[in-house]
């Protein structure tokens, strides 16, 4: 699976909301001096002021699959793209698809569940989205596509820090990690982030699904803003303020939901459990992912989903010195917590 | 020329040591005879020209992936992500029929006996008929297929959710034939009675056009890439399965209420079909690069190639059938005289 794994072209979701900085962003993967080529699927020609023959405008055209589940829905003009891009094989080495600002990154994701030939071709890399510092508190108010995005990110590049005080900073981060604390986050003006942080992360890869840990504990080790040299002094300023007093929000609408446990849980029930959970409340659930240790069985189990779309895999087996607990993290929209906590406690053998 | 026999043996009869090799040179996406020359179109950039002695040449066709092909028997014209429309023929001479003004991709094409051509960028679909007087139509959503009818200038455009029927030189309202879903490729039946599509999910939907009754065509565990009516258009033989599936077509109502022929089974998918132009016999290539002929009364079986590395792209018979021509996804090309 990993080798495999490897051949496919990796495609990297760039979203966010009107203004944020999406296309800054682009232009720097682009221009930069990284001996990559990227072929790009833009929603708008002409915005993209460099030369390249592998930049194509798309329409972003969904439809629903014929299955009768209403949130099964898929970009096919990227279906279409896909596969002629496919036919130039070995002139790029990475695909970008740019989202419009009020788009659902939903169905781009499906869209590498569900068909078969995006799928021996192509993978999802990471799902990126580009905020805005100064305005993401308003639209996450008025703005259900904002918080949607938010919500479904692997990374969040937060924008145009220089144009808000550290106070505000503080504010804008509490709110978004109230949505969705798991994306990895990086502050940014005019989105000068490293690449090697927005591309290439492998957020879909079930073999990496290794670490579900909220990012936000994490927080202070000084490992995630290195980068950004600029800002080194404020963050680490922040950081030692704020740990006693971090604010927390939680978002009324869209929340995260983790569950673990280091009982086994029993399979036979477990992926029932799950298939029925995402089966009736999968329009909720935006993004879920596990790591979960089965009874009388020696290997890892991951799986990921999107929506009412479940992939999941046999991983490896347990290290003798890994303690064998079962993690999941459900990202949603009024996610009915205690059933799912309930659903998920009956899974534990006894 | 040879009459095409079967053979009577238990085992499966062969013919693979009278397959001539072809170095083409590059991946293959579809190969088209004019006359006894094969054009053998790449998945980018160029055609390989190869004639009725086995000489091989290469042109340029387009500056980066070539995206569709048709052929009327006299050129082929192909689309390409250069946007442009470029047309071949035997001798090698390829004229540039259309430049998109913004450089969108050709997605699709399709060709008139009488020399009319249409061809789509996004939702637009141009129909430039013999007098060189250009039209066009903007479907509700980007095209996926494009089909003249056998009779009259008209065009079928498949879309999300259906295929409209435009009759380019009339200034009535195109129809709308409706289905849910993506419809990706689009074919009359020779007889001009029914229309059928292939969907992005694995199954084909169809219309009566007498009567627009709809016919559903699936069960595939694949995607039906590879389609091709058989002699007289008798059967519509498909890809997508590990069996070359051919809906029968010989009664006014389609394959509705019938089961379709599965011929040719084997422990792979069905990438190619195609079928003879005179007899009941069809050519199929598979994921595994097989290529075998099928005689579709009795499923009798005659082995062209032994299964290789890549998926069989490509595969046809020349005009009057003593010709076969395949290809892979990855260049191995053969032609067989039979």
């Amino acid at each position: 699976m990993s080798e495999l794994t490897s051949q496919k072209i990796p495609v990297t979701v760039l979203t966010g909301y009107l203004g944020a900085g999406k296309t800054t962003l682009l232009n720097r993967i682009l221009s930069e001096n990284h001996g990559k080529k990227y072929a790009v699927i833009v929603n708008e020609f002409g915005e993209i002021g460099i030369d390249n023959d592998l930049i194509i405008g798309a329409d972003e055209e969904v439809f629903e699959m014929n299955n009768g589940c209403v949130c099964c829905t898929v970009r096919g003009d990227l279906v279409r793209i896909l596969d002629g891009l496919m036919k130039r094989k070995g002139k790029f080495d990475a695909i970008i698809v740019e989202t419009t600002g009020l788009a659902d990154p939903a169905p781009v994701a499906q869209t590498f569940f569900v068909d078969e030939d995006v799928q021996k071709n192509a993978r999802l890399d990471a799902v990126v989205t580009v905020a805005d510092a100064r305005w993401l508190s308003d639209r996450l108010k008025d703005a259900p596509e904002a918080k949607n995005q938010i919500a479904f990110a692997d990374v969040i590049v937060l924008n145009k820090t220089d144009l808000v005080s550290k106070a505000e900073l503080a504010e804008v981060e509490a709110r978004i990690r109230g949505i969705n604390p798991y994306a990895k986050l990086h502050r940014t003006e005019r989105c000068k982030v490293a690449l090697s942080d927005v591309l290439e992360r492998g957020a879909f890869d079930l073999d990496r699904i290794l670490e579900i840990e909220p990012e936000f504990l994490d927080v202070g080790d000084g490992h995630d803003h290195h980068h950004d040299h600029g800002h080194g002094h404020d963050h680490h300023h922040d950081h030692s303020h704020s740990h006693g007093g971090l604010k927390h929000y939680h978002d009324e609408e869209m929340q995260s939901l983790s569950l673990r446990t280091d009982k086994p849980l029993d399979a036979t029930k477990f992926m029932p459990w799950l298939q029925n959970l995402v089966a009736s409340e999968g329009q909720k659930i935006l993004r879920s992912k596990g790591i979960l240790a089965f009874s009388d069985d020696d290997d890892r189990y991951v799986f990921q989903g999107v929506h009412m779309m479940l992939e999941g895999d046999h991983q490896r087996k347990w290290k003798d010195d890994e303690r064998r607990e079962s993690r999941l993290v459900f990202i949603g929209r009024e996610l009915p917590e205690q059933m799912i906590r309930d659903g998920f406690e009956s899974c534990i053998t006894t | 020329m040879k009459q095409f026999d079967p053979g009577e043996g238990a085992s499966i009869a062969s013919i693979t040591d009278k397959v001539r090799p072809l170095a083409v040179g590059m991946p293959v996406s579809s190969v088209h005879f004019l006359g006894e020359t094969a054009i053998f179109v790449g998945a980018e950039e160029n055609a390989a020209i190869v004639n009725a002695s086995g000489e091989i040449s290469r042109v340029v066709i387009h500056g980066g992936a070539v995206l569709c092909v048709a052929s009327d028997g006299a050129r082929i014209v192909t689309g390409g992500d250069d946007g442009k429309l470029v047309a071949l023929n035997a001798k090698g001479e390829v004229s540039v029929l259309s430049t998109d003004a913004k450089r969108r991709w050709i997605d699709n094409v399709a060709l008139h006996p009488d020399g009319a051509v249409a061809w789509s960028a996004g939702k637009i679909a141009y129909v430039r008929s013999g007098k060189a007087e250009e039209k066009f139509f903007e479907a509700p959503s980007t095209v996926g297929g494009l089909a003249f009818a056998p009779k009259g200038l008209r065009l079928a455009i498949a879309h999300y959710n259906g295929v409209t029927l435009w009759f380019p030189n009339m200034a009535a309202n195109a129809e709308v034939l409706e289905w849910a879903g993506s419809h990706l490729g689009v074919v009359f039946s020779p007889d001009n009675k029914f229309l059928v599509t292939t969907m992005h999910e694995p199954a084909l939907h169809g219309w009566r056009l007498a009567d627009n009754r709809h016919m559903r065509m699936s069960g595939y565990p694949g995607r039906v890439r590879s389609i091709a009516w058989s002699a007289g258009g008798k059967g519509l033989a498909t890809s997508g399965a590990d069996t070359v599936i051919i809906w029968p077509f010989t009664s006014k109502d389609g394959p509705m209420g019938k089961e379709p022929a599965m011929l040719a089974p084997l422990q792979a998918r069905v990438s190619a079909v195609a079928c003879h132009p005179k007899h009941d016999i069809l050519a199929c290539g598979y994921s595994d690069g097989t290529v075998l002929m099928v005689r579709i009364e009795d499923g009798a079986e005659i082995l062209v190639r032994r299964r290789g590395n890549a998926a069989v792209s490509a595969l046809a018979w020349s005009p009057k059938g003593a010709l076969l021509a395949f290809a892979t996804e990855e260049g191995d090309a053969g032609m067989v005289e039979l």
